[in-house]
């Protein structure tokens, strides 16, 4: 008999657009009226395009996912921002319910899909240890046995009797990843969860969830960090659209998730559709990457100028507002993030834009960037107000080391940058 | 939008631990599951109670002022200045009484029908049984109602002392009843409203102004045999008023009860409850999409 610990059968999920609640209740009368006299439901809308995720007012998250899992099994889940990764990490564990098709479980599961769920800054270190713990589905005599460990990977000894609010923020994410990693589910759901505290814990984290696999229990782990998928998993599933495009082993998953970037070959267009409805005023058109001679490219050479440059639309004047880059390695590491207003003559000048067409670019100096491949996020935002529109993996292009320092030597060189510093070589007199 | 019947009791449901599934069977209460979280609603409970008067002055000494001063002011003005009948009681106690009953009533209720928008964050993120909120939220006002209860005591306690002739009797032994009755009115309406709440927010606000005006509607304040003839057959309907009358009945010798409407009172209870989960249950697999 087969091992599966997880079966995934037919799974979809729908979200209803618009706002919900004012003429709700009268939409739902007529809806179930219409259902008592076994008539079809007059706000339906018919005949909609089934090939995109969006269909009128309902948006396809998931849409037939199937899949299984065996025990002892790691499983990456990756895909670009609304792929439906979430809502499938929802599902299993148990947050929200699919529209349609089952997900079978053998084993208690348990999901990581923030640290420090329900952590309440009034009570002490000591006390939202037991609190989360309980949350998170232990039971108290686990937690009383555990909680040395706990305590001592989080490295707060000292303050474990103070008010969590009292805590830094590392503190306070250490402490709650110490709680959620002293679990022992036979089945563990993680999300992005790594992407808090500084380096080293990450490390640690990351060691953790090594250690969580090697007992032989099944993880779940969903990542925009592709090196720790290749780190910690076997096999990943791609998802696209809120279908499953691809399940292999991670190096495929991996090389198909990032090559499906390379098509847009430089340049990155937003249609209508690929716009959340709540980015507005703000509709991103184009993202583009120019050489120094203005050509749209997808390489770069470290040893060359080039320009980077979000073209938008605004819908109406937007007061604070900042739209910039991040700019990240495809193996997940953070390079940099600039926005156009950040220096504060620029800010004082264009932080108010009245509605229009607009075009905000960077130039990037030469002999900045190390060779390799990296993926370019945009953001517009206005700080503390809104975050109108986010994408953190809107574009992927490469750089090429030809002419930069050091490539007398063949050997790869680590570090995301590559920079020609001016050394000065001296003897020094006894 | 499709919709898959729930078949997680039919076909090949063997062997797995849990089938998760679009629709989950209406009176599936999963109460193993609930009191396998029995650890995660004491907690609950204590966090409740350290939480709430951490960085207060006078800290749990508000369960007693709280009871005390409203007391106070019902015996001003309902007493002293509107002169409501009170069954010839002392108006203290009877007013202390009603207070006493009533809050630990209506504290339940507006408490529990927040479970659902208060608890958005924490319900987002991980699954336990989602009914453990509104229990442990009974749990603590019990515990705010035993020393509120206390304080009660204590003041009956004085009254006989300074000559006061009070007839405590038999009843008594029903308050155990009485409160369950209390706990699943209380629960019930409130898990009715928090679920209902995750779509329609007006009822927040029907929340607030309704209970004061049910106070009003229960003999709180006043004694039923107070109310005209034409009213007696009107509070019948009200399943808490049975429960105040019965409760100052059994401690302090004055009051209307009938096991009957005892009985209706219960009947009552034991419908809102079955609604309450029900429409509790259906709500809580998918209100992180309507939230």
């Amino acid at each position: 008999m087969s091992n599966f610990v997880i079966s995934v059968e037919n799974v979809s999920k729908a979200y209803h657009l618009g706002q919900i609640g004012s003429g709700t209740l009268r939409n739902d009368l007529a809806a179930w009226w219409a259902k008592v006299r076994g008539k079809p439901n007059p706000l339906l809308k018919i005949g909609q395009d089934i090939h995109d995720n969006v269909e009128g007012e309902t948006l396809w998250a998931l849409r037939d996912v199937s899949f299984t899992l065996e025990g002892g099994s790691v499983l990456g889940i990756i895909g670009k921002n609304g792929a439906g990764k979430s809502t499938m990490l929802k599902i299993l564990s148990r947050v929200t319910a699919p529209s349609s098709g089952l997900v079978k479980v053998k084993g208690r599961i348990a999901s990581l899909l923030e640290v420090g769920t329900g952590f309440h800054p009034e009570l002490t270190g000591r006390e939202n240890i037991f609190l989360n713990g309980a949350i998170l589905g232990m039971k108290r005599v686990e937690i009383v046995r555990k909680f040395d460990e706990i305590l001592a990977f989080s490295e707060v000894e000292d303050f474990i009797d103070t008010p969590v609010k009292r805590y830094s923020s590392g503190m306070y994410v250490r402490l709650a990843f110490a709680v959620a990693a002293h679990l022992e589910p036979e089945i563990l759901v993680v999300d992005e969860v790594l992407a808090v505290g500084d380096a080293e814990f990450q490390r640690k984290c990351l060691g953790k969830m090594g250690d969580v696999a090697q007992q032989g229990r099944t993880v779940l782990f969903v990542s925009h960090n592709m090196s720790a998928i290749l780190r910690l998993t076997q096999e990943a599933i791609v998802m696209e659209k809120g279908r499953l495009a691809l399940r292999g082993t991670s190096t495929q998953a991996v090389e198909y998730y990032l090559s499906a970037g390379a098509e847009q070959a430089g340049e990155r267009i937003w249609g209508a559709h690929d716009v959340p409805v709540n980015a507005a005023p703000f509709r991103p058109i184009a993202l583009r990457l120019r050489d120094q001679k203005g050509r749209i490219v997808e390489t770069v050479r470290s040893v060359e100028p080039f320009s980077i440059e979000l073209e938008y639309e605004l819908t109406a004047t937007v007061t604070g507002l900042r739209v910039g880059i991040y700019l990240s390695s495809t193996r997940g590491d953070q390079v940099l993030t600039s926005f156009d207003t950040d220096d504060q003559k620029r800010f004082d000048k264009h932080g108010t834009r009245n509605a229009g067409h607009y075009l905000s670019r960077c130039e990037i100096p030469p002999d900045l960037l190390n060779g390799g491949r990296y993926t370019l996020g945009v953001n517009a935002s206005s700080y503390r107000v809104k975050r109108y529109f986010m994408d953190e993996q809107a574009l992927n292009f490469n750089v090429d080391n030809a002419g930069a320092p050091g490539m007398q030597w063949i050997e790869p060189r680590s570090g995301v940058l590559r920079p020609r510093f001016e050394w000065s070589i001296g003897k020094v007199k006894k | 939008m499709k919709k898959a019947v729930d078949s997680s009791r039919q076909t090949d449901s063997r062997g797995w631990d849990l089938v998760i599934s679009p629709r989950r069977n209406l009176l599936d209460l999963r109460l193993r599951e609930l009191w396998h979280a029995r650890d995660l609603i004491l907690l609950f409970v204590r966090r409740d109670f350290v939480a709430v008067y951490k960085q207060t002055i006078l800290g749990p000494l508000w369960y007693l002022i709280q009871p005390l001063m409203t007391t106070g002011i019902f015996t001003l003005i309902f007493g002293s200045i509107a002169r409501l009948s009170t069954d010839g009681l002392p108006q203290f106690l009877f007013y202390m009484s009603g207070t006493v009953i009533w809050t630990y009533f209506a504290s339940s209720l507006t408490k529990t029908s927040e479970t659902f928008i208060h608890n958005t964050n924490l319900f987002g993120k991980v699954y336990f049984p989602r009914l453990a909120v509104p229990v442990s939220i009974l749990i603590s006002n019990l515990i705010a109602f035993t020393i509120q209860f206390a304080l009660f005591l204590v003041f009956m306690a004085i009254f006989s002392w300074r000559g006061t002739v009070l007839h405590p009797n038999w009843w008594i032994l029903l308050t155990p009843v009485l409160l369950l009755m209390m706990a699943g009115l209380g629960l019930g309406f409130g898990i009715i409203i928090s679920s209902l709440t995750t779509k329609y927010r007006d009822l927040r606000f029907l929340v607030q102004f309704g209970v004061e005006l049910l106070m009003f509607a229960t003999p709180v304040i006043y004694p039923t045999s107070s109310i005209p003839e034409q009213f007696q057959q009107l509070i019948k309907f009200n399943p808490m008023a049975p429960v105040v009358e019965a409760f100052r009945y059994a401690f302090l010798g004055a009051g209307t009860v009938s096991f009957a409407q005892l009985a209706y009172s219960f009947g009552f209870m034991l419908v809102v409850i079955l609604l309450g989960v029900i429409i509790f249950n259906r709500v809580e697999v998918t209100f992180m999409d309507t939230v």
